[in-house]
This record gives structure tokens, sequence and C-alpha cells, in this order.
């Protein structure tokens, strides 16, 4: 079924009784050329991409739980493309531009919404370290745009400028940058996965792997044995857990992030913006609820919830930067789990098993990635080669010396 | 201005009268009455606009969990949007204003919304708006995000305080019902230390709305005497207008005490509101239950609302929101509203869908009836009621009070991921999975009873304290069982409210099925149930039980709701507290601050701290005008800066030596008595971590020194590797950053200005280059000198105790007044090092190895320390690695910016050509021209190397050559005079 | 949280700065032959265990003592808390 408002409006004059489930609810097939673990976002995506542009479509994505509900339903919705380094900036980048198509392509509105993202500077250490960040994005052909406080001031006009504890020195924008419903990002690539001929299959959960002198040829599931050519996973928040079912382990350690929405407000931030003297960034949401967070609790955690220090520490910045919040109500917080990588960068990359593929450790960066994580995924799968844009993802990365630490801060994870 | 509607009882004070205005018009109301409470009682039921329908909407409850009755409070600064009617304390002289509306409150240009309905099902935006791909940004949305959103910000600054402050005690109870307060009064008595928080402004629970006794007394009235008990006694403390907002992990609660937002603004010196966590062993959640409504078409309108919240009007507030009034009801308790309204003298009519319906005496009951439809454009008129016969029937009425049950407001026991299940008696789910040291008491946990939430919170209290004693005697009370038949939305309604703020019909519902959003997750999500300021409190089961049905499951099948903190908004100023402007993050001055501020230094932030960025001079109109001058009286004569900020430890013990050589890369072992030596130190990674100077002030005694960004973050590494890595070395650690005071004193008179302050011989001689020294300033005030340079120049840092560090820089300005000594900030400082091409931040970027700034020799492979190891791998010892050099322009009036990057001279500029990039930047006063320092890939072979240096963010490309990074005295000569 | 330190009884997790595994106690030698390996795993690999966990929290805004605190990561429930010192001691870390 396609979409679109004359369907709409055929739709509500017939009283809404055409419209047929998104996606289908299939059981599982004994074999597949390719099985997703994962169905959130980026297995999602991954399956999507394989199914359009790599002609896979014996595919499988099997989830624990309700698709979507992991980390893709979880998160502060920015997507941008504001890298320094040449292993991240064109991946970024090439997700953006598929974000930029993403609608069009699915024929699903994720309502993406190219608002911009603010980045502001309070010190001329942070001005040099944005130019050579604006430089680079520029140079490997993504926009970027220096502003002035008074810039700044024009589209902000009520933060604060006047009484700040670390004035506002100007601030690094992309303008490209912005936000998408998070949630619509996981229904239509499983909508379209699901077109294409993917089954996805919910409430299947991965319990083993079969593998036979170091080839892998399937996973045990909570439904059943799944033979597969190839089993890849994406299971943000789950890595260590998952892998450890191969032996393997990972240079990863699982961490909370919370985040907050406000009540419902009226029209108060046209688009994303980042204190850079604290832990606070913030967005509204179409629905008119401020979409913020700031800085990991700092602990390991699987909890998906997390401690009143951090919601007191990413509050002040909020009040520090726009004081008029303080009469805006927080009306929810949550946590999402972190797999935060040792250098803050992803992997997406065979594993030392054959037909065993990973994709993660995308720390609190993986929304969005989603469009080229899936793409890359897709394209080292059905490849089996790296995509040009990911090739520096690789597990021996760290063994050799390679490491991608936009933030450099080294092999502590919760640092990133 | 009468309040027809008011009628007698309850627990307002008639003697005190408080005006107040809605939407401009002048209303009054008593003391004791919610802006609700009064509104109706004026006569006032509209109150609202529903978010997408912009549906006119009243009072739904009579509490925390209203979802309709939603205003801006307060004006200007003090505009509170989303302001629950139901809640806010009335006081005299309180103005509050609709809000979501285009055009009046009764005429709002945007009910056009609900026209439109059948278009704008659920999810309907996923849908469509795609075409032209431009117009989602451009049009749709700026209309949608017009139309959305509630109430508005003020765009003013907040002007209140907030304050947090930290409790401890034995048992904290949460809830002061009957439940709440019998657990408090156990509790108390047994001497333990209790706190009994309830976000009400009047504790009782819903004591204070009903009409029973408790033993001879009415419950409010026993509830009264019981909390003035309890407010004498020491060990207890009462927070009234307190909501415990969150449960978190090891007996931490978080609370919101409202000090200050039943007056018109905040008393002087009190805040608005104190966000609280409290510390406590073990946790009574008497939390009550929530009563939910029924479905049924046109089930929104201004005058319907759950009949417990019709009781709460009667009971409490002495108002009837209906002289005549319907209640729809599927269970007992519905019926207890209907008696007391008639005995308040409401004419009442009750429809019940049981067919064994209770009968009453007094009034009509339809059993086995069903409301169907409401009608009333603004407020309730008549309700279309389907009696068992099938045939209609229209009954007019002013309000309609709808009883699908109540549940357990197990809110706070799921916020450490607990799940509630299903209890099939009560036809609600009950608290599971509780955070540790939580138990339940009261309707909380399902006892629905007055005589069971009595005895459920003493017996929690007992056992939560693990009491010996007897219980106490528990008084008389009502103990009706709970008699419910399940129905949750009339059969063929389609606009019928599930979720009332977010408009979300069973319409809704069934399309969320039947385009396969079954699971709980899904249905949330895709049609918005329970995503309102409410967040779903008297919605989210309904939704639930009609989504079972439809998938034929049962509704644990579907699951269950899943609550977070907090459990109402919270204003993100309480979570800020007085962390804002100025007081966002603490100031620290270092030791010569005041004495700056006299010269009129200009400061800027390092981290935490203040430190002068230049000392501007009269005349001086730019800040490159004084940083030059600055920079050029310092290497002409001499000049002063505090470095108090630089991280500073004591390393002392026998193993101090072996300690050192352990966390930094290059060798102290030999490093003899009284010398200093530059030091770095590298992570595990191989990656530069830090680096500074350790000087050996005896044989088990070193200084070291770090950057000031990282003082905290090296001196905990040293413990790290002391305590983890190495436990028995003797060696013992203390950060002295603040115990120092500490000034740069550089230029070619440095020794001359000193030789008058400190007491020993410092010739050249007898003090050499990186030498260190205990020595005594001023005639015998212990003090510690070490030779060393960050500037180039002849220079020494001197150290005294941090409380003469005052004394310490007028001495010295007074000592080189004859040399015209000048003070200089971190801008000068800043140029000197780059001029001297020295590292900081800027290069040690925490991606830089040891090779890549030059140093890669300093890494010993003759012993093990942090990071050497690593260091070796090849990823970091790559042929054409970044490595540190210098960069001029070839047109001298270029400036050579940092941030920019570097490229081939007449190569293509993009990232695949890239070559380095400039890390620090500076006009050199004494070369004449911009300098800087970058990272070149293969750097070393490219000195002299004519390159193009661009920044496209701000717009630079210019020629440059490469050159050493070293621009001022290559040989260290000066260094050493 | 709240983490009960040995020496100075239960203490908010505020006070405290986290580092990660316990396990970066367990240092390899560096003089061993398969040295680089041994650091690879060490500074990079992770059993990350969805339940209980030995990590280290270094006591900043109190004593500066680094503890070893047994922790759930799933309920975040703190069974254990040991000087960091003792567990290296423990480990053979004495010279």
């Amino acid at each position: 079924m396609r979409y679109s408002g004359l369907r709409v409006i055929k739709e509500a004059l017939s009283g809404h009784k055409g419209w047929t489930p998104a996606w289908r609810e299939p059981d599982p097939a004994a074999h597949y050329d390719i099985v997703i673990i994962g169905g959130g976002g980026h297995g999602l995506a991954t399956a999507h991409y394989l199914a359009q542009e790599f002609g896979q479509a014996r595919v499988a994505v099997i989830e624990k739980g309700w698709i979507g509900g992991g980390n893709v339903g979880r998160n502060t919705t920015i997507i941008r493309s504001n890298y320094l380094l040449d292993g991240n900036e064109p991946f970024y980048e090439m997700s953006l531009k598929l974000w930029e198509g993403l609608e069009q392509d699915l024929n699903y509105n994720a309502m993406v919404s190219q608002r911009g993202i603010l980045n502001l500077i309070h010190s001329d250490g942070q001005r040099d370290a944005f130019i050579r960040r604006g430089n680079a994005m520029i140079l490997n052909g993504a926009d970027a745009d220096l502003l002035s406080t008074a810039d700044i001031k024009k589209r902000y006009p009520f933060l604060n400028t006047h009484d700040a504890r670390f004035p506002i020195k100007g601030g690094l924008a992309q303008h490209r940058g912005g936000t998408v419903r998070h949630d619509a990002v996981a229904w239509g690539y499983a909508r379209s996965a699901d077109k294409h001929g993917v089954d996805i299959i919910q409430n299947c959960e991965v319990t083993g792997f079969r593998i036979e002198d170091g080839v892998c040829k399937g996973v045990e599931t909570s439904r059943g044995f799944i033979g597969a050519g190839k089993v890849a996973c994406a299971v943000a928040g789950n890595s260590s857990r998952l892998m450890s079912l191969a032996n393997m382990r990972l240079p990863i350690e699982s961490h909370v992030l919370q985040a907050f929405v406000s009540e419902g407000l009226k029209p108060v931030l046209p688009g994303v913006i980042t204190f850079g003297a604290g832990h606070f960034y913030c967005s509204q949401s179409d629905k008119g609820g401020l979409v913020f967070g700031g800085d990991l609790d700092g602990y390991n955690s699987y909890a998906q919830r997390g401690n009143l220090p951090t919601v007191e520490d990413v509050c002040e910045g909020a009040v520090a930067i726009f004081p008029m919040l303080g009469r805006a109500r927080l009306l929810r917080m949550w946590g999402g789990i972190m797999d935060m990588s040792m250098d803050g960068s992803p992997i997406i990359d065979k594993t030392h098993i054959d037909g065993l593929y990973f994709n993660g450790g995308w720390c609190y960066g993986g929304f969005k990635a989603t469009p080229a994580s899936g793409f890359a995924f897709a394209h080292l799968l059905a490849k089996d080669a790296p995509h040009p844009t990911a090739a520096a993802y690789r597990f021996d990365r760290f063994e050799k010396g390679l490491m991608i630490d936009e933030k450099g801060m080294g092999n502590q994870p919760n640092l990133h | 201005m009468t309040q027809k509607n008011r009628i007698t009882g309850g627990q307002i004070d008639r003697n005190t009268t408080c005006k107040f205005t809605f939407d401009g018009r002048t209303y009054a109301g008593h003391a004791g009455d919610t802006l609700a409470s009064a509104l109706l009682a004026n006569g006032v039921r509209l109150m609202g606009r529903s978010f997408k329908y912009h549906r006119p909407r009243g009072p739904m409850t009579a509490g925390s969990d209203e979802p309709n009755a939603l205003v801006h409070l307060r004006s200007g600064a003090r505009t509170e949007p989303n302001t629950r009617a139901t809640t806010t304390e009335l006081f005299d002289g309180l103005t509050a204003t609709s809000q979501n509306r285009l055009g009046s409150l009764s005429f709002d240009l945007l009910a056009v919304n609900d026209r439109l309905s059948t278009f704008l099902t659920a999810g309907f935006y996923y849908k469509t708006f795609m075409w032209p791909a431009a117009f989602w940004e451009k049009v749709y949305e700026p209309i949608i995000r017009r139309a959305a959103g509630l109430g508005a910000l003020s765009f003013e600054d907040d002007p209140d305080v907030y304050d947090k402050g930290f409790l401890h005690c034995d048992l904290l109870i949460i809830g002061a019902g009957p439940a709440g307060l019998m657990a408090a009064l156990t509790a108390a008595r047994s001497g333990a230390e209790v706190i009994l928080a309830d976000e009400d402004f009047r504790m009782g629970g819903r004591l204070n709305s009903e009409t029973y006794a408790i033993d001879d007394a009415a419950g409010a009235d026993w509830a009264a005497a019981l909390v003035s008990e309890l407010a004498n006694m020491p060990n207890v403390r009462l927070l009234p207008r307190t909501t415990v907002i969150g449960a978190f992990d090891h007996g931490i609660y978080g609370a919101l005490e409202r000090v200050s937002d039943h007056v018109a603004t905040p008393d002087a010196g009190k805040p608005r509101q104190i966000l609280w966590r409290i510390y406590t062993q073990k946790t009574i959640l008497a939390a009550g239950a929530i009563e939910r409504p029924i479905a049924f078409n046109n089930n929104d309108r201004p005058g319907i609302m759950t009949a417990s919240a019709l009781r709460s009007y009667a009971n409490r507030f002495g108002v009837a929101v209906g002289q005549r009034t319907a209640i729809f009801t599927n269970n007992d308790d519905g019926h207890r509203t209907a008696a007391d309204l008639h005995a308040k003298g409401v004419k009442v009519i009750v429809i019940d869908p049981r067919a064994d319906a209770p009968r009453a005496r007094d009034y009509e009951v339809l059993a086995g009836a069903q409301v169907v439809d409401t009608m009333g454009r603004l407020g309730l008129t008549f309700a279309k009621v389907c009696l068992a016969d099938g045939t209609e029937r229209i009954i007019e009425c002013g309000a309609l009070g709808t009883s699908g049950g109540w549940n357990p407001n197990v809110h706070l026991t799921c916020h450490q991921r607990g799940r509630p299940s299903w209890n099939e008696t009560l036809a609600a789910f009950v608290p599971d999975g509780l955070p540790a040291g939580m138990t339940v008491a009261g309707a909380a946990k399902g006892d629905m009873s007055t005589a069971g939430a009595l005895a459920g919170g003493a017996q929690a209290a007992h056992s939560a304290l693990d009491l010996k004693g007897r219980m106490l005697a528990m008084p008389k009370a009502e103990d009706a069982p709970v008699n419910i038949t399940p129905f949750w939305y009339v059969e063929g309604a389609s606009r019928a409210w599930v979720d009332q703020q977010n408009d979300v019909t069973v319409k809704d519902v069934k399309l969320s099925h039947q385009e396969g959003f079954r699971s709980v997750e899904h249905l949330k999500r895709y049609t918005t149930l329970g995503m309102g300021t409410d967040q779903g409190k008297t919605a989210n089961i309904g939704g639930l039980a009609i989504m079972a049905e439809l998938a034929g499951k049962t509704i644990p099948e579907v699951g269950t709701t899943m609550f977070r903190p907090p459990y109402t908004p919270v204003a993100i100023g309480a979570f800020g507290g007085r962390h804002r402007g100025q007081d966002f993050h603490p100031k620290r001055l270092t030791p010569s601050h005041k004495w700056a501020e006299e010269q009129g230094a200009v400061f800027v932030e390092v981290g935490n701290w203040m430190r002068a960025q230049w000392f501007p001079r009269e005349g001086e109109t730019t800040w490159r005008e004084s940083v030059d001058r600055e920079v050029l009286a310092t290497r002409n004569s001499v000049g002063v800066c505090d470095v108090t900020t630089l991280g500073k430890a004591d390393v002392q013990g026998a193993d101090a030596a072996a300690f050192l050589n352990l966390i930094y890369c290059n060798g102290f072992a030999k490093l003899p008595v009284g010398k200093a030596r530059y030091g770095l130190m590298l992570r595990e990674d191989g990656i530069a971590m830090d680096d500074g100077t350790a000087a050996r002030m005896a044989h088990d005694h070193f200084v070291v020194t770090t950057t000031t960004a990282n003082a905290l973050s090296v001196y905990r590494h040293m413990e790290f590797v002391r305590q983890c890595l190495v436990p028995d070395l003797d060696v013992q650690l203390i950060s002295t950053t603040e115990s120092w005071a500490q000034y740069a004193v550089a230029g070619p008179n440095a020794r001359r200005v000193l030789e008058k302050i400190v007491d020993q011989d410092i010739s050249n001689a007898a003090f050499p280059f990186m030498a260190c020294a205990n020595i005594t300033v001023c005639g015998g005030l212990r003090a510690r000198l070490f030779r060393i340079s960050f500037s180039g120049e002849l220079a020494f840092e001197i150290a005294v105790p941090t409380a003469y560090g005052d004394a310490l820089i007028r001495r010295i300005m007074a000592a080189g007044a004859e040399f015209d000594i000048t003070p200089y900030g971190t801008e000068a400082l800043g140029v000197m090092r780059i001029e001297k091409g020295h590292a900081t931040g800027n290069e040690l970027n925490g991606t830089t190895t040891a090779a890549n700034l030059g140093m890669g020799r300093m890494v010993s492979d003759k012993k093990d320390s942090i990071g050497s190891v690593l260091s070796r791998r090849e990823g970091l010892n790559r042929a054409d690695d970044l490595r540190a050099v210098g960069v001029k322009p070839v047109d001298p009036t270029q400036p050579v910016p940092a941030g920019a990057h570097l490229m081939i001279s007449d190569g293509p500029v993009n990232a695949a050509h890239d070559q380095g990039y400039v890390t620090s930047a500076c006009y050199s006063p004494n070369l004449g021209h911009h300098i800087a320092l970058a990272f070149l890939k293969n750097g070393d072979d490219r000195i002299g190397e004519t390159m193009r240096l661009v920044s496209p963010l701000t717009d630079v490309d210019v020629q440059v050559e490469i050159c050493s990074a070293h621009f001022i005295d290559p040989k260290g000569e000066r260094l050493r005079a | 949280m709240i983490i009960d330190h040995p020496l100075l009884g239960p203490r908010d997790s505020a006070e405290f700065t986290y580092m990660g595994d316990a396990r970066l106690i367990e240092r390899p030698s560096p003089d061993s032959p398969d040295a680089a390996a041994a650091f690879y795993d060490y500074a990079y690999l992770r059993d990350n265990p969805a339940g209980w966990h030995r990590e280290l929290w270094f006591h900043e805004a109190g004593d500066r003592s680094w503890l070893v605190v047994t922790r759930n990561t799933v309920t975040h429930e703190i069974s254990k808390v040991e000087f960091a010192s003792d567990v290296a001691r423990a480990k053979g870390r004495s010279k």
C-alpha cells in the first residue's frame, strides 16, 4: 500500500477500513540467506538496504521484543554530520544525505526536519577546535557555519548572554542538521523491508549461535533454530551480551544515558542547540516537548534508568543558558543503554567467525547514523567488503593503534 | 461574581475570600479551594482546549492526574504554562488564562481540527506531507508546530529561586491518606525518624473527599487530628505540598516541595520550590488509587468527570458541578458518589451497565444501561442513555460522573523497572517487583476499603521498622468489598476519548490495531496515548484494555504500562537549583586575583578558574595592544604571571623516583636532587596525556606540575597507579594545587628582581637552568623556587603558601618597579609559549603521541612506563605521521589561524589531500607577523616547504612556509642566561 | 547511588569518579613475549556483564582512595566494597 495525502483523504472518507498492517507477522522460515539480529533502527535499515539496494530478499530480522523498542525509540532524535576525523566524517555525511531523501525512499514521513544544529563556543581553545572541525566538515563536502554571538542571539533571543558564568563566544552551526521522528524511522524501514519481502519476526530472542568448524550456520532462538548463510548482529545495548554467546569479548562497555522531555510548549527553540560549557543539549519536537539530554551517568549499566545527580547536572545546564526554562516542566526521564566503544567510534565488521558479522559500539550517536549504518552493513553483508565510508570501523583498529577518537579520551568509554 | 454552584460543607475557609481572575474575568473563591473548584463554584466548567482537536474541556479529576484543565498560571516572567487547575491552591490575586487556543477559549479557531478529525487519525502524519520534499520544513511543519504544544513560555528569565536540600530518615511515607497516616502514627510512636510527604496542601487523602466516619468523627476531622498529633512529634517531619517524584537507587527519593506556589510571589528570602533528596532506609508507598473513566461517544465535554472528582468537589470543596448530575458506573463505588451528591441536595440519576446494579431508594438507578452519547457545545447539557431494553433516553444534566473502577497508584513502584501484575478481582494492576526497601499499603496496594487502608498502613510500618510491640488499636471504619464488572468502553463508540489530553479515541486504538501496532509500546507511540502532561494516569489502562479486547488477548498479555519519573512534571528550575547565572559553576580565584582586579585586569574563564587574560593600560584600545606590550616587556626586561592554576602534587617516599619513572615516559630515576625535569605522561593507550615538570626537592621528595586543565584527572591517574598498580611502593601523594601560590617571573631582569626577594643566592652558578630548591623569601618565609621557563626567557617560578600569594605579588611588583616589571596574562603567556614552540592542551589534544609532538625519543624503552607498550603499535608509528612544526605566512601581513588545514601548495583542497592542521596561532610582536604551531604529515622532512593554509569556514586561504616550531631563541640561550 | 566506603561509611556516589572494570588493576607485564597482545586485551576488551560487575570508583571528593565496588549492572545493587589497594595486593601486585 502506498501512502499519500490522497490516500489519507480517501481512507478518511471511507471509514479508514482500507488500512492494512504496516508489516506482516510471519513465522520464521527454516533458513535465510541473511539473518539480522535486532529489530532496531540499524537492523531494520540494514534489511531495507539489503533488499532494495543489494537485491537480497531472503532476509529475516529477528527481534526479541517489539521492533523499535530499543534505542531507536528512546533517543533525542538528532541528526548531524559535524564530525572531525576522516574515519567518521564521510560516513556521517553519507548518513545525512540518506536522511535527506529518506521519506521519499521509504514512502513514510519520518519528519526529517533540517532545522539546524548549533554547538556553542565558550573559550578560545574551543573556538580553535571548532574551526578545525568545521573545516574538516567542509573539506569532506558537508556544510558548516561559524556564527557570532550576535547571530546566535538573533535566533535564540532568550539565551543567557547577560549573566553567563561561561559567556557565549560564538557557535559552530550545521544548518543541514536537525531532528527526525525517531519511532517513525524504525517503522518506515520495517514497512519498506517487509514490502521487499524481508521477514520481520518479533518476540524471537536469540539464545545462541550455531557455530561449526569456525563457521556460523545460524541462530538458536526462542522460536527454534533459524539457519542462515550469514548472521548479522545489530543489537545496540546488548552487543556484549549477544556476542558473548559466540565467546567474543568486545571493546565495549554499556552505560546509561538519560534523556528528558518537557511538557508540550508552543514553539520556543527553532533548532538543536548544544551548550559547550556544561552538559546540556536541547531541541523541540513537533509536538512541542523540549527534548534534552546531557552526559552519561558514567557507570556501567543495563538498567535503562539513571539517577538524580545527572538529572540535576543536565537541568543546571538548561537554566544556565536558558534561564526562561526554569518554569518549563520536566515531564519524563528515561535511560537508554549505550554501547560505548573504546574510542567513541562504532564497529561495522566481520568477526573472526565466518558468517558472523557485527555492527555496534555506537555510543550515544547511533540514531543519526541509522541510514548509513544500515547501508554500510548491507554493503558488507552483500559484498563481503566494507563500504568505503565505513572502512575504518574495524575490530582490529585497537590492536593496530588506528583508533578513531573524536574526543581524544582514549580507552575509557564513559569519557567519550 | 456569585458562586452559584457553591453548596454547604467542605473544608474550605468561607471566612477568607480570595479574588482571582480567569481569562480576565474576576471571580471569588475561598481559601482551601483549588483554582478548579473555585471556577466550578462560579459555574465555569470550560477551562481549556485539547491538544489536537481543540475540543472544549473542563476538569476531569480533582487531582494531579488531571489531563484537561491546564492553564497559564500567573503572568509575565512568572507565567507557568500547563498548570493543572485541579491542584492549584487558590490565593488572593491569582491570575490564570486559558491556553492552546486561537481566539478565545469559547471560540477557538483551531477547533476546525475537530471538524477535520476524520482525516487526523492516529499516525496520519506518517502517511502524508511527503510531497514536495522541500515542503515539510517550509510549509507543513511550521503549521503543525504552531498548532501543537500546549502552553507558552514567557520568553523572560525565571525570576524565582529554587533550593535543593537533603533529608535523612528511617521511614519515608508517601501519601497522607488513611494508610499513610496510620503508618506514620505507628512509626512515629515507635520513635523512628519519619517523613510523611503528600502532594496535596491538605493532608488526609481521600478522607477529605469522603463522608464516612472513622470511629465517631468525620474522616477529614479524624485525619486533621492525627496530622496535628504528628506535627507535634519531634521525630516526624511533615511535608505537605510535597510530591515524591521518583524512587532512585539505594533508597534515595526525589521530592519537590512547593514552598511558595500558593502565594502570589515568594516571600523575601524564600525559594519558590525545594528539590529534596531524601535518603531513607525504608519507604511505604501509600499513594492511593486513581479512578478511571469509561469511554463513550463525546465523553470529554466540560462537566463530565470521574465520579470521585464530583465527590471531591461536593464533599471537600462544597461545590455541586451540576444541579442535575448523572453517574455512569460499573462498580459500587460510583453509587457512593450518587448517595453523597443526593445527600447534598443534588438531583442524581445512576446509569450502571450491570444488570444487577444495586438499587437506591432516593434516586433513579438505570441498571443494564449505558451512556452512549452526550450533548452541549461548550459544556455538558444532555446525556443520551441506552436502556437495558435497547430504548434511548435523553437525560438533562450539567455534570456526569464516570467510574470504571480504581487503579492502584503504582507509579513509583515502577521506577526501578518493577512490572505491576494484573489482579482480576480489582480488574486493575497491583504493585509487583518493588524497589528495595519499599512496601506498599492502602489503595495503592489494592486495599480499597478505609478499614483495609488503615490496617494495611499500620501493618506496613510495623514490618518495615521490624517493630516488636503490639499493633495500635484500629479505629472503626467502612469496610466495603470491591464489586466491579470490568467495563472499558461502550460498544460501537468511536469518538470516545481514551486519552483526553492527546485526543486519542477508541477509533485510534482500533486503527492502531488494524495497522499492526499492537503491543503497548507500539500503541503508545503510534497513537500518543499516555504521552501528555498527565502521562496517561487516567488513560493508559483503558487503552490497554481496548487493545486487549481487539487482539483477543488478556490485558497483561498486551503489556503493562511503564511509569517513569517524575510522578508529576517538575519545573526544570527546581532541578537546576541555584546553579544558574554566575553561580552555574563555582569560581576559583587565583591568589593574585584581588591584586589583578586592582590593576584592571581582564579575566577569562579557564575551567572553573578565573585568570587574568591581559592587563590593559590607559590609552590601549585593543586587546592586542596590551598583549603585544606585555610580551615585549617580558622579553626585553621582566614580566610576572600567576601560574597557580597549574596542577601541583607532592610525591614523597623512598620509591618516589621509581613511581615517577612509571608514570612518565621519560626517566626520572637519575634526576639529581635540586634539579627539575620536563616530563611527558602517556595514557596506557600510548597517547600523550599531560606534561609538566617534576622537581626533585630531596631524594625522597618530588614536586610535580600538571597542566591547568588536567590537574584533577592527572592526580586521579597518579593515585590509580599508586593504589591499583603498585600498592606497595613506598610513595605518598598529595595534591597541592591550592596550597601554593606560584608566579612565573620571566625576562632578562628576572633574576635581578628575585634577588631582592629571595634570601638565598640565585646566581646562574648557584641556581642554574632547571634548578629547584626549598628557599625562604622576604627574610624567612618558606618558599619553593624552580628555574623553569615556559616563555623561553630566563625565568623562575616561585611558590609560597597560598595565604602569602597576594603579599608576594605585591612584593614582586615593588621589587621589579625599577625594571618596569610588567604583569602579563594568559594571552601573553600563550604568545610566548607559541614563539618558543611549547605544547599545551591544543597540541596535547588526546590524539597525539610523543612522536607527533617531536618527543618520540623520550619514550624510554629501558624501563616500564604507562603507555610504553601500546605506544609502539604500528598505527601510531607510520611513516607519514603528523609532526609538530611551525608555520609562518609567506606574506607577513597574513594571518595563519588555528583550526585551518594545510594543503599541498598546488594540489586540490579537500579532505583526501589534507596534510595537517594548525593547533595554536598568534601574532608575534617579536617577529612582527603571525606564527602558528601545526601538525603536519611527515613534518620533520618538510621544513621550508611552501604550503597552502585553508580555512573555508572562515574564508582563509594563504600561502605559508613550514618552519621549526622554535621561533625564538631555538638554541635556548636566553633561558640559560 | 550510595557506596559504603570501607572507612567512611555510606557516601553518595556523586562524591566518586568512575573508571570501569576492576580488571584494570591487572596490568600485564611489559616484559612478557606477548606483551603487545596482553596490553591490547587489558586496555580494550571488556566482559561488560549484565549482572555482577567489579569496578573501580575513585573517592575524588573524599579520601581519594580507589575502591573496587561489586555492583549489579542490571539492578544497581552493591554487594561489596573494597579498597583497590587491598585487591591489588591480593592479585599479587606487591613488589
